[in-house]
């Protein structure tokens, strides 16, 4: 390698000139005295792009990091160069012909990783053979077969990932899988749940969306545990629809078997992040048992013949109302084009007057307006009020107790089958996979309220 | 010490990680009250650690110790002092910057060379003394050097971290930890490898926390400051005695792990005089003997010892109890016969370094925790016993047996340990990390980690520290001790009193109130340290007491030195009215002012004193006369202006 572009990885400007006039490079192992006569010996690491240009980054014999200004460096010595090799090394995944076939589809998120202590970079691990290494209990409940359908963040799948995913989730039922695992960032896996629960349906097998909290390269991730729920369902479990697996408590105790439709993410950090809203969740997920919830869903039986139905138009947005609002936001949509709205409207459905005329305006140019509510639980209940009664005569569509991002992933999954307005109403108010139920069970509507003396005493005699 | 050593002779070499809380308002990543401690709990989490891969794709061996320990962990929360961070379930804060100017400040009083930019680290635990599973760790001064003992201590470097849980039980496979202290700054100060005799190390650790305490910005008081000190004897190994929280302890600590290392060296001599020469030569063989047990005398070894000692630890499955069933295991040492019994700490015996290991990587925590050929039990029919295991193990004369029980997987953990521990003992000294008593002895904790378990924190960007803000913490940097200690000698302060002062943080309020008062530096060093310390000893709330009040006093002291006299009645009066200006208190008590007329009450006392005739001597009179009146006077009239009072009378009537 010659003395450019990714010797100097990361170091711009000032560190950069330094660097290069110093004779040393990013994975030189080196000694650097500064003009205090300190000494540092360790490795170059590369820098971060988005830090400043006055810095060079050593990783030190004892492990610390530290940064020495390139003003203050008087000396270097090179002791050596090796670079970081960022391999995995895989262990071969034992195949026992008894156990069940699970298929792990990979879009990014890492649910295993290893480490690399030098310069702290979480090197995902998803072969089987290095998910063997990483988690090697898998081996005890499955064999595992792995495919990497792309690498992307979480907030970056879109509709090209999404047909994808389902076409893969279809090729694997017809390769005759018992089950279907598939890792995802957390931030959107709601959103890829509810898609896949359109665009594949009757399923005979379970398909099981599954990732982590705490990433895979700490000793107290939730991913291990996360995966072995998730791969244990896809084995074993009952229920052959699109799942979230995720943690239930914080704890490490067991995971929740989230329906894909139902199923938000509900706090930025913690474990057990992922809720069903407005029903209760499946079952519980833990490393030797299920325990079934619910009675009403779709059982595992391979005999049923899959529909995989993948389509998808990106025309779509969600308006979430505020007080307020401006009708020229409506305009916009339809200037550039949208064909499909959901309104998150407040209360049982309800935006301002104002806004009135620009959605007609829009449902009569062929956009298509649906509501869900921004109260998460409950219904949109348009008929209630007067201001609710303007809005069906618009034309808008009331989706019950839809959840908004699952009408979002709903509708653009319609408006790729038919632009009809009166097809899509009809459509869209046609739960496929419970994505409208008839009825919310009071135990769906569950927040608890820390402070109050029932609930402290509750949280005081249970693993949070 | 006993017994004796040469410490030149047998090549001592002693580092210390001096631990010192810093004084700051918030924790480190959080924003939670900082020393806000609880000894209760209102919510509880259950974790486990599961070791991460390393480079080499591999675990790190203390690592998968610990997981084959196989812990169950509980956190105990309040909310009154953690929030989400310290559970794990948010990701840390940007890094509190009163943290690093406190900890920038120590690094200048110690001397070091302040980092360019300093980065956080993590650094792995997984006894679960952090719920994330690693500590953040940041270096922020290196190089640093201390006067002492007429040469120089060196200071590799100076990091600044977050402090872990406080244990509260640790039975069986659980261990249960307060989350209070969790997360609170402070600093490490790693020494070089300089000290040579145990006494030195006393002497170092108590430099260092003057050092530390000169700035006024650190934590004083139960655990505070503890320091981790490396021990290694020429030929040995590092060996870390962690958490030894007086300095006091040190040296019967460090004179112990010397002489333990001298006699595993001699162990591994003699092992390899017997031909084991490899770790792979030594072979450890078991079995089952759990029905020759069943009449035992020994009850712990039967099922139903076993049994209520489950019960009456109140042992859950899952939870502290390990899994299988109960079973008693005999392991032979196969040409080992008197290893058990060779010397390691003082009074102890190579057979504990066993029942450490078991104690915590198998979780076999029942006392004795294991029973051997070497120690057996003489009770009536023991001997029998033993003779059955030998034979059922097809033992040869020379070689050693170890008893263990417990259940099942338990039971096979802990033999392969005794398999793991001498093939240790063939390499020398194994790196550990031993917890400390106040007998001067240790016990296992956990093999000793190496650097592989670090690495860079990805959510924490880096802090610059510019040179500007160094020459502003330096300029306004308290005195180094040495510079103080000379100073207050000068004013013919004892060294003892100096000390005292540094270590609990009253010098900087004596500096104060002299620098502000015009006090005299000797009275104000024998007030702050001998006077209130007799106060505080006598639960008076002198620390309520804040420094404008303190300062009210001492103007007071110099424009009416008679009140110099009722100091304690006075600081009495401050801790329990904490609010209340000094003046008030004194106006309010008649302080300050004689009363009128008061040198009236002499004549009639002294007239009392002569027809009770108590005694003739004069000076028992004075004395007499004195307690009488002083009780009232104190504070308001000069003691020598009273006794002046009492002599002229007494005078008169003779
Ligand atoms: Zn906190």
């Amino acid at each position: 390698m010659s003395a450019t572009g990714d010797e100097l990885k990361g170091y711009r400007g000032r560190a950069r000139a330094r660097l290069a006039e110093l004779g040393v490079r990013v994975w030189s192992r080196v000694k650097l005295t500064n003009d205090a006569g300190s000494v540092f010996e360790g490795v170059i690491l590369p820098r971060s792009e988005t830090f400043d240009d006055l810095h060079i980054v050593i990783k030190m014999v004892n492990g610390y990091n530290v940064g020495v200004h390139v003003d203050r460096v008087t000396e270097v010595e090179e002791l050596g160069w090796k670079e970081a090799v960022y391999k995995i090394p895989e262990k071969e995944f034992p195949v026992r012909p008894n156990l069940p076939k699970v298929t792990l589809l990979g879009t990014g998120g890492t649910i295993a990783s290893r480490l690399d202590y030098r310069t702290g970079a979480v090197i995902p691990a998803f072969t089987p053979g290095e998910l063997y290494g990483a988690v090697p209990e898998l081996a005890d409940i499955c064999n595992l077969t792995t495919r990497k359908l792309f690498g992307v963040f979480s907030e970056n799948m879109a509709r090209d990932n999404y047909i994808a995913l389902a076409l893969a989730i279809g090729e694997e039922i017809a390769a005759g899988v018992d089950g279907i695992v598939i890792g995802h960032g957390t931030d959107t896996m709601g959103h890829t749940a509810a898609v896949l629960s359109f665009m594949v349906q009757d399923s005979p097998v379970p398909i099981v969306l599954v990732g982590s909290q705490r990433s895979s390269d700490r000793p107290s991730s939730d991913a291990a545990l996360n995966l072995i729920h998730a791969v244990r369902t896809a084995a074993y479990g009952d229920i052959a629809e699109v799942m979230i697996a995720m943690f239930g408590p914080t704890s490490d105790r067991y995971g929740l078997l989230h329906r894909g439709t139902r199923c938000r993410k509900m706090h930025s950090s913690y474990r057990s992040t992922f809720r069903t809203v407005g029903d209760i969740p499946l079952a519980t997920v833990s490393r030797d048992s299920f325990t079934y919830l619910s009675k009403d869903y779709r059982r595992r039986d391979k005999s049923r013949q899959v529909r995989v139905d993948p389509v998808y138009d990106e025309r779509t947005t969600i308006l979430y109302y505020y007080p307020g609002m401006h009708p020229d936001l409506v305009d916009a949509l339809v200037e550039k084009g949208y064909h499909g709205i959901v309104i998150a409207g407040t209360g049982l459905g309800h935006v301002n007057k104002p806004l009135y005329p620009a959605l007609k305006r829009a449902i009569e140019q062929g956009v298509h307006v649906v509501m869900a509510v921004q109260t998460l639980w409950g219904y949109a209940q348009m008929y209630v009020y007067d201001t609710g009664r303007d809005l069906l005569d618009i034309g808008i569509v009331p989706l019950d107790n839809m959840l908004p991002e699952t009408a979002l992933m709903k509708l653009s999954w319609v408006l790729a089958h038919t632009r009809d307005h009166a097809e899509v109403a009809r459509m869209m108010t046609t739960p496929i996979a419970h994505e409208i139920t008839p009825r919310e069970p009071h135990n769906g509507y569950l927040i608890m309220q820390g402070g109050l003396p029932e609930i402290e005493e509750w949280i005081k005699t249970h693993w949070k | 010490m006993e017994p004796r050593l040469d410490y030149a002779e047998a090549g001592l070499i002693v580092g210390l990680e001096v631990h010192q809380q810093l004084l700051t308002a918030h924790k480190m990543f959080c924003r939670c009250p900082a020393r806000r401690y609880t000894t209760t709990h209102d919510g509880e989490v259950l974790r486990h650690m599961r070791p991460t891969l390393s480079e080499l794709g591999e675990y790190d061996g203390t690592a998968l110790m610990e997981f084959k320990t196989k812990k169950n962990i509980i956190y105990l929360l309040n909310e009154s002092n953690v929030c989400t961070y310290e559970m794990d379930d948010t990701p840390p804060f940007l890094v509190n910057q009163e943290a690093v100017d406190i900890a920038i400040e120590q690094c200048l009083m110690l001397g070091c060379d302040i980092v360019d930019e300093v980065h956080i680290a993590r650094k792995q635990y997984l006894d679960g003394s952090i719920p994330t599973g690693f500590q953040r760790t940041a270096i922020v001064g290196v190089n640093g050097r201390l006067p002492f003992a007429g040469r120089t201590l060196s200071i590799i470097q100076v990091s600044v971290e977050e402090d872990s849980c406080r244990e509260v039980s640790d039975e069986g496979h659980l261990i249960v930890w307060r989350t209070d202290r969790l997360g609170m700054p402070l600093i490490e100060t790693v020494t070089g490898p300089d000290l040579h005799t145990p006494d030195e190390v006393a002497a170092a650790i108590l430099l260092i926390g003057r050092v530390c305490r000169s700035t006024g910005h650190v934590r004083v008081g139960i655990g505070a400051s503890r320091q981790d000190v490396n021990v290694s004897v020429r030929g040995g190994h590092r060996v870390e005695i962690k958490g030894v929280p007086k300095a006091g302890w040190a040296p019967g600590l460090v004179h112990g792990e010397a002489w333990r290392q001298l006699n595993l060296l001699k162990l591994r001599a003699e092992l390899h005089r017997r031909g084991f020469t490899e770790p792979g030569s030594i072979a450890v063989s078991h079995t089952d003997v759990t029905d020759l047990f069943v009449a035992s005398e020994q009850p712990f070894v039967r099922r139903e010892g076993w049994e209520r000692f489950v019960a009456e630890g109140k042992r859950r499955p899952g939870l502290e109890l390990g899994n299988g069933p109960f079973r008693v295991w005999a392991a032979r040492l196969h040409r080992l016969a008197g290893t058990l019994s060779w010397p390691t700490q003082p009074d102890h015996f190579f057979a504990s370094e066993l029942a450490g290991r078991i104690r915590v990587i198998a979780g076999l925590d029942q006392r004795p925790i294991l029973l051997h050929s070497e120690k057996w039990p003489d009770h009536r029919g023991a001997l029998a016993e033993l003779r059955k295991v030998r034979q059922r193990l097809g033992c040869e004369a020379d070689d050693a047996v170890v008893v263990v029980w417990g259940p099942e997987d338990d039971v096979n953990t802990a033999v392969n340990e005794v398999q793991l521990r001498y093939e240790d003992a063939v390499r020398g000294v194994p790196a550990e990390t031993r917890q400390p008593f106040p007998d001067g002895s240790t016990d296992f904790e956990r093999i000793l980690p190496g650097p592989d378990r670090m690495y860079p924190d990805t959510d924490s960007p880096p802090t610059r520290v510019t040179r500007d803000r160094v020459e502003r913490l330096l300029a306004g940097l308290a005195e180094p001790p040495w510079v103080r200690e000379a100073r207050y000698a000068a004013a013919g302060v004892p060294g003892a009193v100096s000390h005292y002062l540094i270590r609990r943080g009253g010098a900087n309020l004596v500096d104060r109130l002299v620098a502000e008062t015009g006090a005299d530096l000797r009275f104000t060093c024998f007030f702050v340290g001998e006077k209130l310390k007799y106060l505080r000893r006598c639960s008076v709330a002198v620390e309520t007491i804040s420094y404008e009040h303190w300062r009210e006093l001492f103007q007071l002291f110099t424009t009416n030195p008679v009140l110099a006299e009722a100091w304690a009645q006075i600081v009495r009066l401050m801790a329990a009215s904490p609010l209340a200006s000094v003046a008030s208190l004194l106006a309010e008590e008649g302080l300050g002012a004689a009363p009128p007329a008061w040198t009236e009450r002499i004549e009639p006392l002294v007239e009392a004193l002569g027809a009770g005739g108590y005694s003739t001597e004069h000076g028992a009179k004075v004395r007499l006369a004195m307690g009488g009146l002083m009780a009232e006077l104190r504070g308001r009239v000069p003691a020598g202006e009273v006794r002046a009072a009492i002599e002229a009378a007494l005078g008169g009537a003779r």
